[in-house]
């Protein structure tokens, strides 16, 4: 066969179903322990924030309304996505530096950890609900809710395993996101956005950018329209930014380490509001 | 009035817990001093005193019309009751001996064949003929609870226009029977049925059932009536029956009446208490209030 | 004299006044801390006074940022010490007895809270004091069962917890902060609202009889900086907070950076959407008490009424109705139904936005009765023909002041009451159940009430969505803020 040049993919972001480009025209070059550059990559804007949270509020409402059943068909889908493209995402964490063991043990460790949050899609609200036995005569009962809008920013220093870990608890709970990828390993993340793109996410659900930290941070804490930020980092400065700048409209702020999470459906919890409800027993 | 038929699409749903509540709360209301004095002479005025048993002779209806008359021979200021609430077969005994004191006490009977209204019409109406032409001033009748439970609201409607007519001048006062109408909302729909049909007084009971008067059955009731004065501009009067036995719960419906209705409520012509033992309580309250010692009930005539 | 004892338009009533003898004030209150009482290092008081009359009732310390210090120093030491070392068993037992106390003493402390806050002595004795009670009572039953609380969880105790709490219930307010947090088994640092301290301080006799060991609860009186220095002090792990949405945000921007835990009750606006299909005079006297309770001073108040357009007129005439027959006067007369405005600031701000509403153009209508002389009062008040863009219908009041709306759809309502950047609570009136239950899962609240209104139980979870504030208090759902779920 004669030799032909291979087709490079063009690494864009993922806003709405869709893969713009950054609006700001701008990439970085991810380049590998050797020196070689792997690819260009989308360097999003403030703009393109604002726009993911746009797509993401209007999503959030159907994704929240969709049934725990079909959110945990979808989520599983996700999975089997993942599975078809082993290879890809072995061969894409070997290209950032990982050795291929290791890589094959993450993306192994990644489907197994969308399998095991689908699972959880009908199940913590058994868990964290409750009847309460009020002393009036009323049917007491409080219940989990989706936040809305939630914005994540993955760990700087995991890839596959660090971005699935943080999105799954937030969209199996009914939430929308929008992903801050890690800077220096992002292409698992851009790939996992392709995975999504086809396993019957509603479009705006999922919403994945890749950036800089120190721009967009700011920009997602002090949005006023993401009603919760998952900001995975050992920064204390970074802490104390989302904090700060999430108390302008009191923005549930969750903090964790720089690393991929434990599976807990106490992460599901993280992005819960609770809704207690009271309805007379009567005639 | 010309009777009319209530729509009853427009009937509002009762909310059973809403309407226990606002009874409750009005439970937490306290009349002090000269209102509380006030209100027990009030609630005196407002006596249907009431005797309704198989052994009712001609002397019990005596000396209960001479106790409604004058109720406390030692303070002659207070009373006279409301009105005597007696069988049919007992109103002429109570006609002659009121007349004969020209008193203002009215004659009320039971009609229609109470407590159970089980019997035909037609001797329903013969019955309240009967008791107004003994000289009754007010018929106390009862709706037929078994239709209305079927669902038959019309021909309850229908019997009661015919009761009214065969009242001529006395006053109609529908006992619902609330005690066995099960819920709020048929209370409220028996209501407005009687109101529509010419009801000059709705009445909770027979007092002849396990339920009788509640503060929440008589604060549906009120609310009824209120909407059908702003409806019709008519006032019609209220009346809880059986189970009123204390001057304090006596007073807490008086309370509810001025939160439900109004001042303009407070008399009787348009409130009533059927009751036979408040008397003596209201009584001895009153007594209570001028002496300042608490009474035994020995110093009291209990008929 | 209240407008209610004259019954028969007699002037010669009496009104139906709690005994007050009850109550033995002392002139001067100083500092609770480490099981005794202290006097402020700088010798500064405040006055506190009975906002009913505008008289001077004690006057009350005011703690200084050493004395912050020497409090949570105190309770660093109890948490470390005996208190730290006790088993949840006897924890709890402490609590049980501490309720029975409680209850025991009611009516004293429901006098006393209704002198120093102003509002009717029905309230506080058949609300207040009962919900203290039983608030003690619930959280006493959980000190030994934290485990099951949290599935598949280990659970541990926090450390200090800086609890600042606002005027309006103030001893319910202290048991929602105490209760939990000593059950968890940490220790407290508590700061009540700087013009209702007594029932508070008073509360502290109960737990030295109860038998708690001294540091446990600590008791810092003041105004805003003996706050800020509570919850900028740096050896506490945890503060729980209720008060303004203004203050709330500035408190997540301080602690930010500090290891420090949060929980923060704020404002709020519900809405209460009353239905054609309602049962119309259930839903007015639910409005009126959602409204009305407690002078509107209640972060979950119904202060926005959306009515259906084709009940609007009639549940407005029942409204005006209903309003006419509220007993406005002496907050200790039983029969008062509005006690007095918390304070004259109080009392301006909200003459400053009802004027501001007028000025929007909402009609005003209010209840035209006689208010006494001394003190602050507000008559109950409609806002009628209010629009979704008017300061009124958008900004807390927090006073007996209702905005009227009308709706047609369904939608429309669910729209209106959600388009607030408060979440707290809300209320929907309507004899479907699929759509009572279909509106109480639309509205963004944390608290929603079908067919009732502002009910208040220890095992039911309380706190807001969206500004109203972050975190839970009461039920199984409001112990997570006092411990670390450990993996």
């Amino acid at each position: 066969m004669e030799d032909r040049s291979v087709i490079k993919k063009t690494y864009k972001l993922f806003i709405g179903g869709k893969f713009p480009r950054s609006e700001s025209g701008r990439t970085y070059r991810l380049v590998n322990g050797e020196g070689d550059v792997i690819c260009n990559v989308s360097q999003a804007s403030k703009k393109d924030v604002r726009n993911a949270v746009v797509e993401g509020r209007g999503a959030a409402k159907g994704w929240g309304d969709t049934s725990a059943f079909l959110r945990s068909q979808i989520i599983y889908r996700i999975a089997e996505m993942l599975e078809s493209r082993f290879v890809q995402f072995v061969q894409e964490l070997t290209s950032e530096g990982v050795s291929p063991e290791v890589a094959a043990r993450e993306v192994s460790e990644a489907i197994d950890l969308v399998v095991h949050y689908a699972g959880w899609c009908d199940k913590y609200q058994a868990l964290f609900s409750s009847v309460n036995p009020v002393s009036s005569p009323h049917y007491n009962m409080s219940t989990q809710e989706a936040m809305g809008v939630v914005a994540v920013v993955a760990p700087e220093e995991s890839s596959l395993l660090g971005v699935l870990s943080a999105i799954l608890p937030v969209i199996v709970g009914g939430n929308s996101c929008v992903l801050l990828a890690s800077y220096m390993m992002p292409v698992s993340a851009i790939t996992l956005a392709e995975v999504v793109a086809t396993s019957d996410v509603p479009a705006g659900v999922v919403n994945i950018l890749t950036g800089m930290r120190s721009e967009l941070l700011p920009v997602m804490a002090s949005h006023m329209d993401v009603n919760a930020l998952l900001l995975c980092s050992g920064e204390i400065e970074e802490r104390k930014l989302a904090r700060e700048l999430g108390a302008e409209n009191l923005k549930r702020v969750i903090l964790r380490d720089d690393a991929a999470l434990h599976q807990s459906p106490y992460h599901i919890l993280d992005f819960q509001e609770v809704k207690t409800t009271w309805h007379p027993i009567g005639q | 009035m010309m009777p009319s038929l209530p729509d009853l699409s427009q009937i509002p749903p009762i909310d059973q817990r809403g309407v226990e509540e606002r009874a409750a709360r009005i439970q937490t209301r306290s009349l002090k001093g000269e209102g509380k004095l006030a209100a027990l002479k009030l609630a005196v005025s407002m006596l249907d005193i009431t005797t309704l048993e198989g052994a009712d002779s001609p002397g019990k209806v005596r000396q209960m019309c001479m106790n409604a008359m004058r109720p406390d021979v030692r303070a002659p200021e207070i009373g006279p009751a409301a009105a005597v609430c007696v069988y049919p077969s007992m109103v002429s005994v109570a006609r002659k001996l009121i007349d004969k004191h020209a008193s203002t006490v009215k004659v009320a009977s039971v009609a229609t064949a109470f407590p159970s209204g089980q019997a035909p019409l037609a001797l329903r109406i013969e019955d309240t003929k009967f008791a107004v032409e003994a000289g009754a001033d007010e018929i106390d009748m009862v709706i037929s609870r078994g239709k209305f439970l079927s669902g038959k609201f019309e021909e309850v409607f229908e019997e009661i226009v015919q009761i009214k007519e065969a009242c001529g001048d006395a006053h109609l006062k529908v006992i619902l029977e609330t005690g066995e109408l099960q819920t709020f909302d048929n209370i409220r729909i028996a209501s407005e049925l009687a109101m529509g049909a010419g009801a000059d007084f709705i009445k909770t009971s027979t007092g002849k059932v396990g339920v009788n008067a509640t503060l929440p059955n008589t604060l549906v009731m009120l609310q009824a009536i209120r909407d059908y004065y702003r409806r019709t501009g008519r006032m019609v009067g209220m009346k809880p029956a059986g189970g009123i036995s204390k001057a304090k719960l006596a007073l807490q419906y008086l309370i509810m009446v001025r939160e439900i209705l109004g001042k303009e409520w407070l008399s009787s012509d348009w409130f009533r208490f059927g009751a036979s033992s408040l008397t003596t309580d209201l009584l001895m309250q009153l007594r209570k209030q001028s002496t300042g010692n608490y009474q035994s009930n020995c110093y009291f005539s209990k008929d | 004299m209240s407008d209610f004892s004259k019954f028969t338009d007699s002037n010669n009533d009496e009104a139906a006044l709690e005994n007050t003898s009850l109550v033995d004030l002392r002139e001067r209150y100083d500092l609770y801390i480490d099981g005794g009482w202290l006097a402020p290092e700088e010798g500064e008081y405040m006055d506190t006074i009975n906002p009913a009359t505008g008289k001077k009732l004690a006057e009350v310390a005011v703690a200084s940022v050493g004395d912050v210090d020497l409090a949570v120093q105190a309770a660093r030491s109890a948490y470390e010490g005996e208190w730290g070392y006790m088993s949840g068993l006897e924890r709890g037992k402490l609590l049980f007895r501490l309720a029975r106390l409680i209850q025991e003493r009611s009516r004293e402390f429901a006098v006393l809270e209704t002198l120093d806050g102003g509002k009717p002595i029905r309230e506080s004795r058949d609300i207040d004091l009962p919900l203290v009670a039983s608030h003690f009572f619930y959280h006493a039953g959980w000190a030994d069962k934290l485990e099951f609380a949290f599935p598949g969880r280990s659970v541990r105790s926090l450390g200090v917890c800086a609890q600042v709490i606002p005027w309006n219930f103030p001893l319910l307010m202290a048991a929602w902060k105490i209760a939990p947090a000593l059950a968890c088994g940490n220790t407290v640092v508590l700061k009540p609202a700087e013009t209702t301290s007594l029932s508070v301080l008073r509360l502290m006799d109960l737990f030295e009889e109860a038998g708690f060991p001294p540091g446990v609860v600590n008791i810092v009186t003041g105004a805003e900086e003996t706050g800020k220095s509570l919850l900028n002090h740096p050896d506490v792990d945890k503060v729980a907070f209720t008060g303004s949405t203004e203050v709330g945000k500035e408190i997540q921007r301080q602690l930010a950076g500090t290891h420090k835990r949060f929980t923060l009750e704020l404002g709020g606006k519900a809405a209460q959407i009353v239905f054609e299909d309602a049962a119309i005079d259930q839903a007015v006297e639910g409005v009126i008490n959602g409204i009305f309770f407690n002078q509107g001073h209640v972060c979950c108040a119904g202060s926005r009424l959306l009515v259906q357009e084709g009940v609007y007129q009639e549940v407005v005439d029942k409204l005006k109705e209903r309003m006419n027959q509220l007993v406005i006067g002496d907050p200790l007369d039983k029969n008062t139904d509005i006690g007095a405005i918390h304070s004259s600031q109080q009392l301006a701000r909200i003459s400053e936005l009802v004027a501001c509403g007028e000025a929007e153009g909402c009609e005003l209508w209010d209840s035209g009765q006689e208010l006494p002389k001394e003190g602050s009062w507000y008559r109950p008040t409609l806002l009628l023909d209010c629009a979704q863009s008017h300061r009124v219908v958008q900004e807390e009041i927090f006073g007996p002041v209702l905005t009227v709306q009308s709706f047609r759809t369904p939608q429309e309502a669910i729209d209106k009451a959600n388009n607030t950047p408060y979440g707290l609570s809300g209320g929907v009136w309507t004899d479907k159940g699929a759509k009572s239950f279909s509106i109480t899962s639309e509205i963004r609240a944390g608290v929603l009430w079908a067919n009732t209104f502002n009910k208040l139980d220890p095992c039911s979870p309380f706190g807001g969505y969206k500004e109203s504030g972050i975190g839970r208090e009461g039920g199984v759902h409001g112990l997570a803020p006092y411990v670390e779920i450990g993996f």
